[in-house]
């Protein structure tokens, strides 16, 4: 309920209720732009952007629509891919198609595992690549059911109950 | 419902993802406020992905922080304005301007036709003014030119032709006396103009013995235009006669300047 008022009141143009979601989505949202962008700096930058938008188009948010998180994620992804898409990032040689998040996500626990308060092998422990894959197409890349089922070559049906699966593995995990 | 079948499916898993149809995600909103292990199963799915979005976050992710945020929104409103007129307006920018100065200079223009043709207006007016009263004027004179005449023509009146004397053989003069009225008229056209200081004085005069009789002054002879004088004279007079006289006139009349003289 605290997260309800607080999003009515971001969308009120409340600065300290904005600061109060940067301070708990923030990372969430730089994490998230960098698993596409694959590129910190570039990330950190769209990051503050994403922010930036959400403020700008906060009365279009709609709670019966859907998680305030899923929202602000999904403003995330298409800056990301805009950007990747633009001109500034003609040359670059990354791909959306392939290279997993979890490199990002392996490469950044050995740099500094002790930030995590969940380590990152901790959080992917037993999980599968094919949980990697559609974990990331559809958290992280906004892949639908179906373009996720024709990407991975699975029926639609199965999108749904393997990514359930999988998540349930990293709900798991955190337990732990 | 079964609830924990509707979990199972995985459709919140996806309602997460945010990758639903919009008509899908009024659903899942609508039963997760109707059932609470839905709701809960959300969060519980929201913090999986929270948490893995934060392992991928980068290593110095948020050190611009949220003071970025606010100096980019305190500079957002700052500056919006001027963004505006950059960009897309600069058309409508040139045009208003073009439209404005058009109007200034047509509204100029035509505040200096105004004042022109108020200032004509005042100069007809000021001529039409000039005009009245010349035509008020020359009506008015009419009118004393007519009632002159009709005084001279009137059945009662009596001419008494003035000659000149030795003073001044050349002049003449005319006097119209209404004895009823007791009235006469001085018709002095026949005068030379006096000297500055001097001035003609009409007598009546009895003839025996010779007593005169101040009737009064040709006042004002040289402006007067049709030179003729009225006077009152209640006298038996035989004879009238102009002397020249200092200005003011006299008690007496000065003989030696006697202009004209004529017997009733």
């Amino acid at each position: 309920m605290e997260l309800e008022i607080l999003v009515s009141h971001f969308q009120s143009k409340d600065m300290k209720a904005f600061e109060k979601l940067y301070a708990m989505y923030s990372e969430n949202i730089c994490g998230v732009i960098n698993t596409i962008v694959k590129n910190t700096d570039l990330a950190e930058e769209i990051c503050q952007d994403v922010f930036m938008k959400a403020w700008n188009n906060a009365e279009s948010y709609n709670a019966s629509k859907g998680r305030f998180f899923t929202w602000i994620m999904n403003i995330a992804r298409n800056a990301a891919i805009d950007e990747l898409r633009s001109k500034s990032n003609k040359n670059s040689k990354q791909n959306l198609s392939s290279d997993f998040f979890v490199d990002i996500l392996e490469s950044k626990d050995d740099l500094n595992s002790q930030m995590d308060t969940i380590g990152i092998q901790n959080l992917l422990k037993n999980l599968k690549e094919k949980c990697v894959q559609i974990i990331e197409l559809l958290y992280f890349k906004g892949y639908t059911q179906k373009e996720a089922a024709e990407e991975l070559d699975i029926p639609v049906g199965t999108v749904k109950t393997r990514n359930r699966n999988c998540i349930s593995q990293i709900r798991g995990n955190i337990a732990i | 419902m079964d609830v924990n079948k509707y979990i199972t499916s995985g459709i919140l898993e996806l309602y997460v993802a945010g990758t639903l149809s919009e008509e899908e995600n009024l659903e899942v909103a609508r039963n997760a406020e109707q059932y609470p292990e839905i709701k809960e199963e959300i969060l519980a799915i929201e913090a999986a992905i929270l948490a893995l979005s934060k392992a991928a976050a980068p290593l110095r992710s948020g050190s611009k922080g949220f003071n970025d945020i606010m100096r980019r929104i305190a500079a957002l409103s700052d500056t919006k304005v001027i963004t505006m007129t950059d960009s897309k307006t600069n058309w409508f920018t040139y045009v208003g301007w073009a439209a404005s100065i058009l109007l200034a200079t047509g509204m100029l223009w035509m505040y200096n036709q105004n004042t022109q043709l108020k200032s004509e207006i005042n100069v007809a007016s000021q001529t039409n003014e000039v005009l009245e009263q010349q035509i008020f004027e020359a009506n008015t004179s009419l009118e004393k030119s007519k009632e002159l005449l009709n005084t001279i023509r009137d059945k009662n009146i009596e001419v008494i032709a003035l000659g000149g004397q030795t003073v001044s053989p050349t002049s003449y003069a005319k006097a119209y006396w209404n004895k009823a009225e007791q009235k006469v008229f001085i018709d002095a056209k026949g005068l030379p103009e006096p000297p500055d200081g001097m001035v003609y004085q009409v007598w009546s005069l009895k003839l025996s013995p010779l007593t005169p009789t101040s009737m009064g002054l040709l006042e004002d002879f040289k402006n007067d235009d049709n030179k003729v004088f009225a006077f009152a004279n209640p006298n038996e007079s035989e004879a009238f006669g102009i002397t020249l006289e200092p200005a003011g006139g006299s008690e007496s009349p000065t003989l030696e300047q006697l202009y004209t003289l004529g017997a009733v």
